[in-house]
């Protein structure tokens, strides 16, 4: 029952999901991958509408993946579902709020596996990217220089601290400008 | 309380782009500044426990900021703020987008942003690996173990076709083991 398995599958992604919105999508193109409910380049434009639309992008991206697979109850469904596992931890975090901050704060079980967590969540997010590379998504050899330019602008300023490169490696002006570039590239005339 | 913990995060999830991050300072100016519902000291330990906990950082400090202020009513309230408008308008746009995919125009528009969001997913991987090494009490220098873990993982889910989930479980486990033998070791 397709239900069911959104409702599952988004459940596990809310409870495994350390590490921000990029993590999150990670996971969530991963299950929807490995399930076929989606092609790379679905979940890729996904990525993109969610990333220019207001909210937090795991949000936009879950409803948006929950729509296109079960219509308008497939969305509520997995926004519901990526929201649950926060719910319960955060309210049980919330709860026991003074006795957690007590015995969590230095405690070294809990701060080696949040940092431990970080390296494992850049290889998820690596293997996200690295299974994205595919002729559907790189058509040509435009493709290659977008991605090397949209690349080159994302870390300009770790290299370069200035208000210019601040601005331009900003991800939303950056998808728009691809999207510019790909209208002229490859619009018919 | 219900309604004005609504109002506030409805506020700031219509006007933030970018996602969770973005959501933090506007997050801070209502809720600190503006309304004083908790202080300073008190974000910055929310924000620390959003991040720590599983899930998206945006809805873990709207439920931490509901219940600190209002209960459950103040749950309800914030969460339903600060998922409804993503909720609302990326339905909206699924709707049309799925008649207008097949356009030439847009077609088009998205060959060109297919590579670049590849582009923003991979590059910030340095930026991540910079501040995961250099983070308070890392001791990640000389140590090879835990860009061992990232390729492990890389690979693990790339090549092998691991599911993450329990790439992300094994990471948990391992590690409390491996302290749990050190802190044996150390008594």
């Amino acid at each position: 029952m397709i239900y069911w398995q959104l409702f599952y599958t988004f459940f596990k992604i809310g409870l495994f999901g350390f590490g921000g919105g990029m993590a999150i999508f990670s996971l969530i193109q991963m299950e929807v991958v490995q399930h076929g409910w989606l092609t790379p380049e679905e979940i890729v434009d996904i990525m993109a509408i969610s990333q220019v639309t207001p909210g937090p992008i795991g949000i936009n991206c879950a409803t948006y993946v929950g729509y296109t697979i079960g219509g308008f109850w497939g969305s509520v469904l997995t926004t519901f579902a990526i929201i649950l596992p926060s719910l319960i931890i955060m309210l049980s975090v919330c709860k026991a709020y003074f006795w957690l901050n007590k015995r969590f704060q230095g405690n070294p079980y809990f701060e080696q596996t949040l940092r431990m967590l970080r390296f494992t969540v850049l290889g998820l997010i690596a293997s996200a990217a690295l299974m994205l590379i595919k002729p559907t998504n790189f058509i040509d050899s435009t493709s290659w220089i977008i991605f090397a330019v949209v690349a080159i602008l994302t870390i300009s300023p770790e290299i370069l601290k200035n208000k210019v490169t601040k601005i331009i490696s900003h991800p939303i002006l950056l998808i728009l400008l691809a999207g510019v570039a790909g209208y002229f590239i490859y619009a018919p005339a | 309380m219900f309604f004005s913990l609504f109002w506030t995060y409805l506020k700031i999830g219509t006007f933030t782009l970018g996602g969770g991050y973005a959501m933090l300072p506007l997050i801070q100016r209502e809720v600190v500044d503006r309304r004083g519902w908790i202080d300073e000291q008190e974000f910055l330990n929310m924000i620390a426990l959003a991040q720590a906990a599983p899930g998206l950082i945006a809805v873990n400090s709207a439920i931490f900021i509901g219940w600190r202020v209002g209960g459950w009513k103040g749950v309800c309230g914030a969460v339903l703020g600060a998922v409804l408008p993503s909720f609302l308008i990326i339905l909206a746009i699924a709707m049309v987008f799925s008649e207008w995919k097949d356009q030439p125009a847009v077609e088009a528009a998205f060959k060109g942003i297919r590579p670049a969001v590849v582009a923003l997913i991979a590059a910030p991987l340095f930026k991540l690996a910079k501040s995961a090494l250099k983070a308070k009490g890392a001791k990640t220098k000389g140590n090879p173990w835990p860009l061992t873990i990232s390729l492990a993982a890389a690979l693990l889910i790339w090549w092998v076709g691991v599911n993450p989930v329990w790439v992300i479980f094994a990471t948990i486990v391992l590690t409390l083991i491996v302290v749990d033998i050190i802190e044996r070791r150390r008594r």
